[in-house]
């Protein structure tokens, strides 16, 4: 008969996965695998910063300090949540604190203007048969170019909400709470940012954006 | 305004429209989402919207659409391992206090022991120190016309425009010296006289860089 200590010390009976070993182990001392705790996560926390500053060489900068705070704070980890979630809520606060630090009063004056607009209801545009661009179109970096280019083009209000939701893959509360804003709000912007995308990416059927995807016969998916 | 091409007991189009993102989320009640099925299926319009949003979803969700610029992963674990050895140590027994309180004693006691002999050390200029702290592969921002290299987000940073990165040893091998005002934590420790907090750092950040210059610290 095995003894409990038995089952309760070997990982794979007990579930505990890599991560939570790396956790554990960095919460003791062990700072040394603290990179390899976040590298699976360290292009995510790239992207959060990056849709919140605009600027590569900050968004650098906030990504490398949030995951210096990340370490600093690891013991007040909670396991019940998920690491990948506290480490972009963690680098979305940084990122939020230095565009505020930069800011000029003007400039917020101007940002707060746009934010109070457009709030109501979005009517989709483009109602042509929606030709699926394939994961694999993801190869080419021309269209990469014109994706990220899409999402540019939105106000910083839909984009990050974007950004969170739908690339970072925060649920309506966590994006909620990492922005400072309602659920509700989440939600609205969230609607117009995935239909503004959706008519801007439809129109580069037209401007030929992807028009030399390679589409299978039949794999139009209405 | 679109006429509804619905089957008239569905949801119309523009009641669809508003409630689409929330569908895909699964955030709608049964028997909403059983109208809007509905609607998909008798309306053509709407189930483009559908199809192309998902798709939407579907592409910037995949990890191939995140780019991060040469060498980021690099940088990352220099700068973590620079500057993250001292950091969230656990401090978990009592025994891991003594190393730091010993040493806190000791430069008190050495800095009382040196004052008692001779008068203070005349206060160095800290453009004279060479910020050997300063992580290497930091990303740090230089412009024309000026010889101070900056942390991005310094806002002493003059002629922005002309900003460029480089690493902090690129900008060192070319000459720029650090600004005393965003180096200043590295220019600190490289003073030898005391280590930056955390706490310190958060002080200035949440000051909005507010530094008091030639403090003679």
């Amino acid at each position: 008969m095995a003894e409990p200590n038995v089952v309760l010390n070997n990982p794979v009976v007990a579930g505990v996965t890599r991560e939570q070993e790396l956790i554990a182990a960095v919460q003791r001392g062990q700072n040394e695998l603290f990179y390899e705790l976040v590298r699976p996560y360290e292009r995510r926390v790239y992207a959060a910063a990056m849709a919140i500053l605009r600027n590569e060489a900050d968004a650098e900068d906030v990504a490398q300090e949030a995951m210096l705070k990340a370490l600093t704070n690891l013991r007040q980890f909670r396991a019940e949540a998920r690491f990948s979630t506290w480490l972009i809520q963690i680098t979305v606060n940084e990122a939020l604190m230095r565009r505020r630090r930069e800011r000029t009063s003007k400039m917020e004056a101007i940002d707060e203007r746009r934010n109070n607009e457009d709030e109501g209801e979005y009517t989709p545009r483009d109602f042509a048969d929606w030709r699926e661009i394939p994961s694999e179109a993801l190869e080419r970096k021309e269209v990469r170019q014109k994706l990220a280019e899409a999402l540019a083009s939105l106000d910083r209000k839909y984009r990050e909400v974007f950004v969170l939701r739908d690339m970072e893959q925060l649920n309506i509360q966590e994006t909620a709470e990492a922005l400072g804003i309602s659920v509700a709000s989440v939600k609205t912007r969230l609607l117009r940012a995935r239909l503004m995308l959706r008519d801007l990416l439809a129109g580069g059927w037209e401007q030929g954006w992807f028009s030399r995807l390679p589409f299978e016969k039949g794999s139009k998916p209405w | 305004m679109v006429n509804g091409e619905d089957s008239g007991k569905a949801a119309n189009c523009e009641q669809v429209w508003q409630e689409i993102s929330n569908y895909i989320e699964g955030d709608v009640d049964a028997d909403l989402r059983a109208a809007m099925d509905q609607h998909f299926r008798a309306c053509r319009k709407c189930a483009s919207v559908l199809a192309g949003t998902e798709n939407v979803i579907r592409l910037y969700r995949d990890e191939r659409m995140i780019e991060v610029p040469a060498g980021f992963g690099r940088r990352l674990e220099r700068r973590l391992a620079q500057d993250g050895r001292a950091r969230g140590r656990g401090w978990s027994t009592w025994s891991a206090w003594l190393v730091p309180v010993a040493a806190l004693l000791l430069i008190a006691g050495g800095v009382r022991w040196a004052s008692s002999l001779t008068v203070a050390h005349p206060l160095q200029s800290e453009h004279a120190q060479p910020g050997k702290n300063i992580p290497p592969d930091m990303v740090v921002v230089v412009t024309d016309g000026a010889k101070e290299f900056h942390r991005p987000g310094c806002d002493v940073i003059h002629n922005k425009e002309t900003a460029r990165t480089m690493t902090a040893k690129e900008a060192i091998r070319e000459g720029y010296v650090p600004c005393v005002k965003c180096m200043r934590k590295y220019l600190q420790i490289a003073s030898g006289e005391r280590d930056s907090s955390e706490s310190e750092i958060e002080a200035d950040a949440e000051a909005g860089g507010d530094v008091r210059r030639g403090s003679g610290r």
